[in-house]
């Protein structure tokens, strides 16, 4: 067994922080100035800039790689947060670190759909209309195909928001030039220091961009801040894996297989070996769920996906 | 970059011994041999897929030549020239190069053509990549140097940088170097070639790189910015380079 785990023990692996470090220090509570990189420690202004760097580089091959790392599995993730989220026609999104647009386009997708459903549902009660009232209510409705709803996207890397919008573009989701309110808007900046005003959102999500955030602390008072009252906080994120074979089996693959893929696909090893690092120091969802009561948000709760390598936070701001 | 130079490292119970960030080099990855197969492979294929992805093509080089480097360093340990260069570790970049001095110099000269060979092909020695799996220091100088004088080969062998030419220069550097990576590509590369080519290349280009390579001596000991002013047709003799069909 000892010979078999040679195989994969990584010679020279970076450290962990000394052993004198409180965990909590480093799960960007900012006590003092000695943060996470992955396994590196470094000051806080250093961890924002090697985080924008990693996303820099990796923002072309972004989707790529999601693909090849989780075989597909992050779009099932996603999904599932959406349909979790369950929103109505009418409501306003805010997805934060957002970037290539994941979320914005299933949010849109979902909101028309049941928009769709809910005119089906109109026109079925109005078969006495005529014909040309009914070709009326449809230029009506036209500009109304969402109902309202709205989606921001906002990131604080520019690279990321290009490559949304050319997706936005290419999947066509940026029509709504007839449109009195642009349905999708793309806006650059912090999730520790949103500009936008209060109680302005119905939805706040975060896909697999908190774990990047250096202050997680602020990043949920922000949250908090800006939604209405009654608006929810959604948060997937990758998490932990209590079963401890299943663990390992993650652990192998992850430090094993991604890096490489990293390095084959995007032609770039350390952003993944990066991802890998910072997953591991992330929050355990029980810990992150005390720092989303902390922020003031209620009703807290959190569900596994895939065991723990993903999970979905929830919480209300009443 | 800023944090990378943090040399503070703490020694944890239960990690292994640590090498910094930095490795054994600057730039070094340190990888396990599972991580290494994986990315011969995974570059390997990838290589194939796109032909324009040369950083994998680097990769497989470093991933599989734990045999060939070696022996090519021993080969440079026992040659008094080759010795002299792992000692002094010259480096062949624009930076270093004074490439008007090259120019100056008369036609048929090593640094008159090389320079030729670099405008008319319009590459620059500065495009290759520095090693990242090579888990010794020295043999990732050995690999450095095999890479920075790969366009020499080209103008020893009078080969230019299109498809056709670097394969012949693959298999002259395949049966010179040993290096699994010059073997695929001297192997694989033909693929992309049509039939014309292929019959140029089978009938007399491949025999005589492979005749050439094992003729010459080891391209590796030859200390080529010392030997600028050289004639290129009096260097391919002094190593046993065959003239070109």
């Amino acid at each position: 067994m000892a010979a078999a785990c040679r195989l994969w023990r990584r010679p020279g692996r970076a450290l962990l922080a000394g052993p004198g470090a409180a965990p909590r220090a480093l799960r960007g509570l900012a006590q003092g100035p000695e943060l996470h990189f992955g396994f590196q420690t470094v000051t806080e202004e250093e961890r924002r800039e090697k985080i924008y760097q990693v996303f820099e580089s990796v923002a072309k091959k972004y989707d790529v790689m999601n693909d090849s790392m989780t075989l597909g599995i992050h779009r099932i993730w996603k999904d599932i947060l959406i349909h979790k989220m369950n929103p109505s026609p009418g409501t306003l999104l805010l997805d934060v670190a957002g970037g290539t647009g994941d979320i914005a386009f299933r949010f849109i997708n979902y909101v028309r759909s049941v928009r769709e459903r809910q005119l089906q549902r109109k026109l079925k009660h109005h078969q006495n209309l005529s014909w040309q009232e009914i070709f009326e209510s449809y230029q009506k409705d036209k500009c109304n195909s969402l109902g309202d709803s709205q989606v921001v996207v906002c990131d604080i890397n520019r690279e990321m928001l290009k490559v949304g919008k050319q997706k936005a573009q290419h999947l066509g989701y940026s029509e709504g030039k007839s449109c009195v309110v642009p349905c999708l808007s793309w806006v650059l900046g912090n999730a520790e220091e949103l500009p936008f005003d209060d109680d302005k959102f119905d939805v706040y999500t975060i896909a697999f961009g908190i774990r990047n955030v250096t202050r997680i602390d602020l990043a949920l008072q922000e949250a908090y801040r800006v939604l209405k009252p009654g608006g929810r906080f959604l948060c997937l994120e990758f998490s932990h894996v209590s079963n401890p074979v299943l663990s390992r089996l993650y652990d192998l693959y992850s430090f094993q297989v991604i890096p490489v893929l990293g390095e084959v696909i995007a032609g770039d090893w350390k952003s993944y070996q990066y991802l890998v690092e910072s997953i591991r120091r992330f929050p355990p969802q029980e810990e992150l769920k005390e720092m989303i009561e902390d922020a003031g948000f209620f009703k807290v709760d959190y569900e596994n996906l895939n065991f723990g390598i993903v999970a979905i936070h929830s919480g209300f701001k009443l | 970059g800023r944090g990378r130079e943090e040399k503070k490292v703490e020694e944890e119970e239960e990690e292994e011994e640590e090498e910094g960030w930095h490795g054994l080099y600057p730039g070094h990855i340190p990888t396990s041999p599972l991580q290494k197969a994986l990315l011969a492979a995974g570059s390997a294929v990838m290589a194939l897929y796109d032909p324009y992805r040369h950083d994998m093509v680097a990769v497989l080089g470093e991933t599989t030549g734990c045999l060939a480097l070696p022996n090519l360093r021993d080969k440079m340990k026992h040659h008094p020239e080759g010795y002299r260069i792992l000692q002094e570790r010259p480096r062949i970049r624009l930076s270093t190069l004074d490439m008007s001095r090259l120019r100056g110099l008369p036609d048929g000269s090593l640094g008159r053509e090389y320079v030729r060979f670099l405008e008319d092909n319009k590459v620059s020695p500065d495009t290759r990549m520095p090693p990242k799996f090579v888990d010794d220091e020295e043999l990732a100088y050995v690999i450095q140097r095999y890479r920075e004088v790969h366009d020499l080969m080209h103008t020893l062998l009078g080969m230019p940088t299109n498809m056709l030419g670097e394969v012949v220069v693959k298999w002259f550097e395949a049966v010179q170097t040993g290096l699994p990576m010059c073997v695929l590509g001297a192997a694989f590369g033909p693929i992309r070639l049509s039939a014309r080519k292929l019959q140029v290349l089978a009938t007399e280009l491949v025999p005589w790189a492979i005749r050439s390579g094992l003729n010459a001596s080891c391209v590796l000991n030859v200390y080529y910015e010392q030997r600028w002013e050289q004639p290129v047709e009096s260097l391919r003799e002094e190593l046993g380079i065959l003239p070109p069909p």
